[in-house]
């Protein structure tokens, strides 16, 4: 392709006012870190939109990177040139014949932010559409939808010249807006959550409860994959593994069979909010979705809540199984988390857990027992592992293998 | 030695066989085991199915590791047959299919299917015309050979897939065992459901192969056992030869980038350098066929003698599919294709790989014509 820039337009960046510096800032360093394999590729932020100067870099390869960066709303493969009408309309026409097949429909938008420039903006319309029209055979014109829409842009500096528009993500700039902390299962729920969560804007830590030898290693290392794929969004991602095992015993032998889900949970958010503290996060992100197992009841919910004040972000409340399961698909963790090992979450499950616990009991019951000293000692024993994107881990003796 | 039988089997890569050792000798775990050491061994399963499926670019899920082309193709062809009998019985084959294709049929002729085998034109090539013309409403499964593995044609499979498209009760398998790694092939845009590799034709290891199965599509499992690889192939997964596939099957796509002008040239020094001698015919068109493969008839020779006195000079060819040879049949694709019974019997197959250089194709083609003469004026008196 004869492009020699890509055209990035913000997403909701634009709305925040005096941040917007601090957005934008941020999203150059997300979209340098990924386009890292283009070391010419250079990056111009403007107020209002952004160039990527291709400097002889692969302008496909760069767009399916830039189609997973969040705070893109949508971007354009483009080409400069120099505010002269005829060459102008040899380059339009040059771009057009090379993405033109016979029997489509194009249309010619034209924007002029020059408003010095000869031709207005009907100008530009007839007079480049009818420059293609003379010059390309089999071709007509669609102003509703066409198949091809050629985009001339007249800037005090120049013009552009881009004739196709590639959706973005969508989202604000990864962890451009505070830190989180995810419970991360190993199930499909919670890396949806996470996922979700980047795409506003928070950085996320993983949080997961480990409980040898009721799970196995190969549970942990569920969780270490699906990590990474969550990993690939900012290019790193803190997992903090917890050792549960010894909570998990002690709830069991304390607390009433049909509760013990119950209290396991509000111990699982007592941990995550001290270990967001000392991380200095403001918020706990799950994967729960409304009335999905006994413990995403309302009556659970409420009865769980209690133990914190922290913003709980559940992206998954009101979403049905089969929504979340077509985003997990869509982020690749989806085969990941369907790997059958038993989790702590699944090996305690006791036959029939409560799904209306009353708040009172469970508190009452929990009296009888300290677990406070537990809690330090499994937040003190937590693991934290910074994790790199899966696409970017070289195991050597493996690799070695492949 | 020059070795030009490529397509009976590759020599297995140095790297691979090293990783075929390693993870016999330190992963040797089973994978369904649940300590470490079955999670290490599923731990490289799982890696090297990700990379196969990379590789081909289709999805981890859809990548079944088999015993071999063979296996895949009978998974594919009686997996499909048995699940969907109640759709309907009737299946559409070419008649130059590899042998493990053309007898799953017969026997699933003699299970009550109704097989249908489409004859290629006198160039090798069954058109997606041929196809269309056989297509019923009982056809529950269409397969077609990819690369013929005797004259080396390339079917047009993406034109039978997508009229294929219009049959949504049909299914469509595919041959890959002499194109992947030779002849590119995107399963998705093609509408292919399953579609069969086998890794010592990429200089991977025998005994290991792969069956692509779209998302979705269901079949009847050969083997019944422990219900490994989603339950459509019991027994204990072969961890160090898939492994060493995996490997193998990225070794070979590096070295089709690096090495394939080298592999094109010397093939078309063998096929000039061939053309001039008068005894012979070369049944591989020069258009649309696969850049490693050269099949061609030497008037009035037999095709043993011509390999054995080849042999001789270090130079090791093939009559026709290695899987027949042994059994003095003609070469089937060339009698489909119409070409004389005499013709088919004398019918030499000469298979590159990349490591095959232009020198040898000179040494190999100055021997054949030499060959060719010595022999000539023996038959002669």
């Amino acid at each position: 392709m004869m492009y020699d820039r890509i055209l990035v337009r913000y997403g909701e960046i634009s709305t925040k006012g005096r941040n917007r510096n601090k957005f934008i800032d941020r999203l150059r360093k997300n979209i340098k870190r990924a386009l890292s394999d283009y070391p010419n590729a250079a990056i111009k932020a403007e107020r209002d939109r952004m160039f990527i100067l291709l400097n002889g870099e692969d302008s496909d390869g760069i767009g399916e990177k830039l189609k997973g960066i969040f705070g893109i709303q949508s971007f354009s493969p483009a080409i400069k040139v120099e505010k002269d009408l005829e060459k102008m309309k040899d380059v339009a026409l040059e771009l057009f014949r090379k993405i033109h097949k016979p029997g489509k429909t194009f249309k010619i938008t034209a924007k002029r932010s020059d408003k010095t420039f000869e031709l207005d903006t009907n100008g530009i319309n007839s007079e480049f559409g009818g420059h293609i029209l003379r010059n390309v055979e089999d071709l007509k014109v669609d102003v509703r939808k066409p198949d091809i829409n050629l985009q001339i842009e007249i800037r005090k500096e120049a013009a552009y010249i881009s004739a196709e528009t590639i959706k973005g993500a969508g989202g604000l700039p990864a962890a451009s807006g505070g830190k989180g902390m995810l419970m991360l299962s190993g199930g499909i729920d919670s890396p949806v959550a996470g996922y979700l969560t980047m795409k506003r804007g928070l950085e996320v830590e993983g949080v997961h409860f480990f409980s040898p030898p009721f799970t196995s290693e190969r549970a942990k290392q569920k969780v270490i994959d699906l990590s990474e794929k969550l990993a690939e969004v900012n290019g790193h991602f803190a997992l903090h593994i917890v050792p549960f095992t010894e909570i998990q015993q002690a709830i069991h032998k304390q607390i009433p069979e049909n509760y013990t889900m119950t209290t396991t949970r509000r111990l699982m958010l007592r941990i995550t909010d001290a270990i967001r503290e000392k991380q200095g996060g403001l918020a706990i992100i799950t994967g729960e979705s409304l009335g999905q197992v006994a413990s995403q009841t309302l009556e659970s919910m409420y009865a769980i809540n209690e133990v914190t004040t922290t913003p709980i972000i559940r992206p998954l409340i009101t979403m049905d199984k089969l929504q979340i399961m077509d985003i997990a698909h869509e982020i690749d963790t989806h085969d990941i988390s369907i790997r059958p090992y038993e989790d702590c979450c699944t090996v305690f499950v006791p036959s029939s857990p409560k799904t209306k616990p009353k708040l009172d009991k469970v508190q009452n019951f929990e009296s009888f027992f300290d677990f406070e000293e537990l809690i330090q000692r499994a937040v003190e024993g937590t693991e934290r592992m910074v994790l790199k994107p899966a696409s970017e881990t070289v195991d050597d003796t493996m690799n070695d293998l492949f | 030695m020059i070795y030009l039988d490529n397509s009976a089997t590759t020599k297995p890569y140095k790297e691979v066989l090293d990783s075929f050792l390693k993870v016999s000798e330190d992963f040797f775990g089973n994978p369904s085991s649940l300590h470490k050491i079955g999670g290490q061994a599923e731990k490289l399963l799982q890696q090297a199915r990700s990379q196969v499926a990379r590789l081909l670019n289709v999805k981890e899920a859809e990548i079944l590791f088999t015993s071999g082309g063979t296996e895949s193709n009978n998974l594919a062809v009686k997996g499909i047959a048995m699940a969907h009998r109640e759709r309907g019985r009737h299946i559409i084959t070419t008649s130059i299919e590899h042998a493990s294709i053309r007898n799953a049929m017969v026997q699933l002729e003699s299970l009550g299917f109704e097989i249908t085998y489409v004859k290629p034109d006198g160039n090798g090539f069954n058109s997606a015309d041929s196809i269309k013309r056989e297509m019923r409403d009982d056809t529950i499964l269409v397969s077609v050979i990819h690369v013929n593995n005797e004259v080396g044609t390339i079917q047009p499979v993406k034109e039978i897939g997508s009229l294929l498209k219009k049959y949504p009760k049909a299914f469509f398998h595919v041959d890959f065992v002499q194109g992947v790694g030779k002849v590119p092939l995107d399963f998705y845009e093609a509408g292919i459901h399953l579609s069969t590799i086998s890794g010592h034709k990429f200089h991977g290891l025998k005994g290991t192969g792969a069956l692509f199965i779209k998302e979705g599509v269901t079949l009847s499992p050969l083997f019944s056992g422990g219900n490994q690889e989603w339950k459509q192939r019991s027994g204990t997964e072969n961890v160090a030869g898939i492994v060493a596939m995996s490997k193998a099957l990225r070794m070979t796509f590096e070295h089709r980038k690096e090495n394939l002008n080298q592999m094109v040239a010397a093939m078309e020094t063998l096929r000039s350098g061939i053309s001039q001698i008068k005894e012979i015919t070369i049944h591989t068109p020069k258009e649309n066929s696969a850049p490693h493969i050269l099949n061609f008839s030497i008037h009035g020779l037999k095709a043993e003698t011509f390999v054995h006195a080849l042999e001789e000079k270090n130079i090791y060819v093939s009559t026709t599919s290695a899987c027949s040879s042994k059994k003095k049949a003609a070469s089937k694709t060339l009698l489909a294709m119409g070409v004389p019974l005499s013709e088919a019997e004398s019918a030499i197959r000469v298979s590159l790989t990349y490591s095959n250089t232009v020198e040898e194709a000179e040494i190999a083609a100055k021997a054949i014509a030499d060959t060719v003469k010595h022999l000539s004026e023996v038959v002669k008196k």
